[in-house]
């Protein structure tokens, strides 16, 4: 059945702020195992679209399905499970400065599993050292750098074993290297767990390099204004706002 | 069994299979893992492995990283593709960070720790205050660089916005100090003697006290949250390097609306205290008005009345100064700025009431 292939579905989406309508008829399909891209130009609605999907802001309008259920339908118990499937790393980690990493880590874990201490502990070791940071167990968030943060950030996304992971600009603030690191992280996490990845960005070396599929979201029009593969898209650019989005204003 | 092993001649083979989801069976991960650690060669079998999730990688990561002896032998081939990737990423980047130093002290190491402490916290305080009266002196020479808006918005905030708290709790302790007055006057049929205490205790210092407390719980703790965040933001770090001193910018218009505001509020303090107690005596004991009145204004000392409002002008730079200290002195984590404003509004109090004591015996001895 061709439902069951699609994880996220946006449909005729409109997302506003009081009066002021920021997207308007957005309609999109995620599909499972997806790296699905989320770009346009800064105040486009990125963010704001990004908080749709994750349950946290109602769309003034349309729907948003994931595994075939309609979220903001749902009852208040059924939508907490959707977004438990869901991890999110936001721009800055929004790790809790007053726990070290592992307690980070550990503390959806403890709410959400029965599993024995020995067992979480494991987990959490096993989570930093997928992103990259074994050992650092004990370290507190301002003791450790912005990607670092990042990446403990990423860890926590990942503790619950997520259908899908959200990243709000993650290589913002990054240098090109950990920005890189970071990609390859998310492609590495996309093919070996098999997760469903939506990324918001405007780095176009981060949209080349992981992007499977994506949207542009077009300041002007308020709507999506380019679906598909960013290579292809590239080659044949349906109007002059993507074109120049793409080449990085050279065109 | 979803997880079983066996071991002959060094070598331990580790069986997966079935549903392994949710794994947490820990005897049975306490017996692989102490049988890991004997062996030279460890191999794993999973081919009857049906499903697996992070709990089966987090317990092969620790036996291959922790349990086993150095240069053991591990054969994961049997494992499932996407979870030998898995695995290949955890160990990928493999650097150790060098640990967090967290050495123990001992009592004495503890003590003089908290005497610097102190000793730190008396001087950046003397610091403090050193650059908030130099502030006060450019800004009387019309040298101060202070933005006009800053000053005032804490102007408003202080003053007319301040008034509705200020009446209501005044006017309240000048009900209760009627109140429990007269019960103990009553017995001695002098119950007029409460226009008296109301009056010389409200003006002398309960206008100022009530005041003061409840401008460190509104204003001061404000005043600590606003400045503490833009540390956090690393605003404060932005002004310094325009080059603007702290204490002219942000000290400077609080200080000085808390220099004026504060008198007047507790004079409207006074009053309300007043009210209050007439309030009562005239509505509920029954003592004729003018009387009240003419008893409470021969209780009514200029002096008396003057002290007060020196208290208040007092308390109010006490306010400023430790609602800015602790601001300026702000942490930058996200915690440190909740800290910085309960410590400014202990402080401010503490400091309030030490500093009331000591003006009392002053008063006492001067003989006014
Ligand atoms: N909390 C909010 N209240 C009102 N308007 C908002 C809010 N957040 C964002 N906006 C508006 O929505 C628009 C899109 O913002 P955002 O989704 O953050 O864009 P992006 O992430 O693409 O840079 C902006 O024009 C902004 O003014
Ligand atoms: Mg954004």
């Amino acid at each position: 059945m061709k439902t069951d292939k699609v994880k996220i579905k946006g449909e005729n989406l409109t997302v506003a702020y009081g009066d002021n309508v920021v997207l308007r008829r957005v309609n999109f399909e995620v599909e499972k195992g997806d790296i699905f891209i989320i770009m346009g130009g800064s105040g486009c609605g990125k963010s704001s679209l990004l908080k749709v999907l994750t349950g946290l802001k109602e769309p003034a309008a349309g729907k948003v399905l994931i595994d075939g259920v309609d979220f903001y339908a749902a009852d208040t118990a059924e939508q907490k499970k959707i977004m438990r499937n869901g991890g999110i790393l936001y721009q800055s980690g929004a790790l809790f400065s007053s726990m070290t990493l592992a307690e980070n880590i550990a503390l959806p874990l403890q709410q959400y599993t029965d599993y024995s201490a020995a067992m979480i502990k494991d987990l959490v070791a096993l989570k930093l050292a997928l992103v990259g940071l074994r050992g650092y167990e004990d370290f507190y968030p301002a003791e450790i750098s912005g990607g670092m943060k990042k990446r403990a950030g990423l860890a926590r996304a990942m503790a619950l074993d997520p259908d899908i992971l959200y990243f709000d600009e993650p290589s913002a603030g990054l240098d090109p290297v950990s920005a890189k690191l970071l990609d390859d992280l998310i492609l590495e996490i996309n093919q070996s767990l098999g997760t469903t990845i939506v990324v918001i960005t405007h780095e176009l070396s981060s949209i080349f390099a992981i992007g499977k599929n994506a949207i542009y979201l077009d300041s002007e029009s308020k709507t999506v204004s380019a679906y598909g593969n960013p290579h292809e898209l590239l080659k044949n650019p349906p109007n002059r706002n993507v074109l120049s989005f793409l080449t990085g204003g050279r065109e | 069994m979803a997880l079983d092993f066996s071991t002959e001649q060094q070598k331990l083979t580790v069986v997966l299979s079935g549903d392994m989801r949710r794994y947490d069976d820990q005897t049975r991960i306490a017996e692989v893992m102490s049988a890991a650690a004997r062996v030279k060669e460890i191999c794993f079998e999973a081919a009857g492995l049906k499903d697996w999730d992070s709990t089966t990688a987090a317990l092969i990561y620790r036996l291959i990283t922790r349990e086993i002896k150095p240069k053991t032998k591990v054969v994961t081939a049997s494992l499932p593709e996407d979870l030998q990737r898995l695995l290949a990423l955890a160990s990928a980047v493999d650097r150790k960070p060098a640990q967090p130093t967290m050495n123990k002290e001992c009592f004495l190491e503890k003590l003089g720790g908290w005497g610097l402490a102190v000793g730190g916290g008396i001087k950046k305080a003397l610091a403090f205050m050193k650059e908030a009266v130099a502030s006060l002196v450019r800004f009387f020479c019309g040298r101060a660089v202070m933005r006009r808006v800053d000053f005032e918005f804490a102007l408003e905030d202080c003053g007319y916005k301040a008034i509705g708290i200020v009446s209501l709790v005044s006017f309240m302790v000048g009900l209760i100090l009627a109140f429990v007055g007269a019960l103990q006057l009553k017995m001695f049929g002098a119950q007029i003697y409460i226009a008296s205490l109301v009056t010389i205790g409200m003006i002398r210092i309960m206008g100022a006290i009530m005041a003061g407390i409840i401008i460190a719980g509104r204003t001061g703790a404000a005043y600590a949250a606003t400045i503490g965040t833009m540390q956090v933001n690393e605003e404060v770090d932005a002004l310094k390097t325009f080059g603007f001193s702290v204490s002219d910018f942000l000290v400077l218009p609080r200080l000085l609306s808390l220099m004026i505001t504060m008198p007047f509020l507790t004079m409207l303090a006074d009053i309300m205290g007043m009210i209050g107690g007439a309030f009562v005596a005239v509505l509920i004991l029954d003592i004729s008005a003018p009387l009240y009145w003419q008893y409470s204004v021969s209780a009514f000392g200029l002096n008396n009345f003057l002290v007060g409002i020196f208290h208040g002008f007092v308390y109010g730079l006490i306010i400023a100064g430790c609602g800015c200290y602790y601001g300026v002195n702000c942490g930058r984590n996200a915690d440190s700025v909740g800290v910085a404003t309960t410590r400014a509004v202990v402080a401010s109090i503490v400091i309030m009431i030490v500093v009331t004591g000591l003006l009392t015996l002053i008063f006492e001895a001067l003989g006014i």
